[in-house]
């Protein structure tokens, strides 16, 4: 339990560090870095379940990775957060193109993780 | 600069043991429908819609990391809702899946928002804005 909490501290940390890093270079509104944050923690997820079925890494592994790192790399309620700035600057396009485009991205770079080395 | 990433780490430290001990708490419905997953991504909506403009207006950024980036940034998650998506519909649950997108992302913005409004209700109140 511990050592899930230390790769959730460095999960957060690398989304903390990334997301600034994103968001130095972005100047339009919409919010790249969660987009990109949650796009390839949800492929890296999709790998490690795909490493964790084939029994290559153990359920420890998984657990540290998978629930740990990857599971506080990546945010839902920074994301919904985004949105409803979004809506609440009546950037109606804005945010339902960040919701539609968050939702498909992610559940497709999670598919292509899963199955990208079978 | 390195306090601040500390603060992060904390925060994110206990956020995902909570997630952790919360997810191993609640069961999935037998359809499938992943409700831990879904409850602590609105639990946490919720809590950051109505935590982030108390926390512009009084606290110091230090806790806005700890609490907001932090906890609460890692206690929901993204990944997991999209790879619960993928199983799901590789047993071909796709009327599951979809309910749990929709309800996702409705009940989640929502959550967020009302939070928003319950903060911003304190604050008329005592005639701070949190504009």
């Amino acid at each position: 339990m511990i050592i899930i909490g230390l790769f959730g501290g460095l999960g957060a940390v690398s989304r903390y560090a990334l997301g600034n890093f994103i968001s130095k270079y972005n100047k339009i509104s919409f919010p790249y870095g969660t987009f990109l944050i949650n796009i390839i923690g949800s492929m890296l997820l999709g790998i490690t379940n795909h490493f964790y079925r084939d029994r290559i890494i153990s359920t420890d592994i998984w657990l540290f990775l998978g629930v740990g790192f990857l599971g506080a790399f990546t945010t839902f309620s920074t994301f919904s957060f985004e949105a409803i700035q979004l809506f609440m600057s009546k950037k109606y396009k804005i945010a339902i193109f960040y919701v539609l485009l968050s939702t498909i991205l992610c559940i497709l770079s999670a598919y292509l993780g899963l199955n990208i080395f079978t | 600069m390195f306090m601040y990433y500390l603060f992060v780490f904390i925060g994110g430290f206990l956020g995902s043991i909570s997630r952790n001990l919360v997810g191993n708490m609640i069961q999935p419905l037998s359809s499938g429908f992943p409700l831990q997953t879904f409850f602590i991504n609105c639990i946490g909506s919720f809590f950051l819609g109505a935590f982030l403009p108390f926390a512009k207006i009084r606290l110091k950024p230090e806790y806005s990391l700890l609490i907001g980036t932090g906890f609460t940034g890692a206690f929901t998650t993204f990944s997991t809702f999209s790879l619960e998506n993928v199983l799901l519909m590789n047993e071909k649950q796709f009327f599951v899946s979809f309910l749990y997108i929709f309800f996702s992302m409705f009940v989640g913005i929502f959550l967020s928002y009302s939070g928003y409004k319950l903060t911003d209700q304190f604050h008329k109140k005592e005639g701070a804005s949190t504009s």
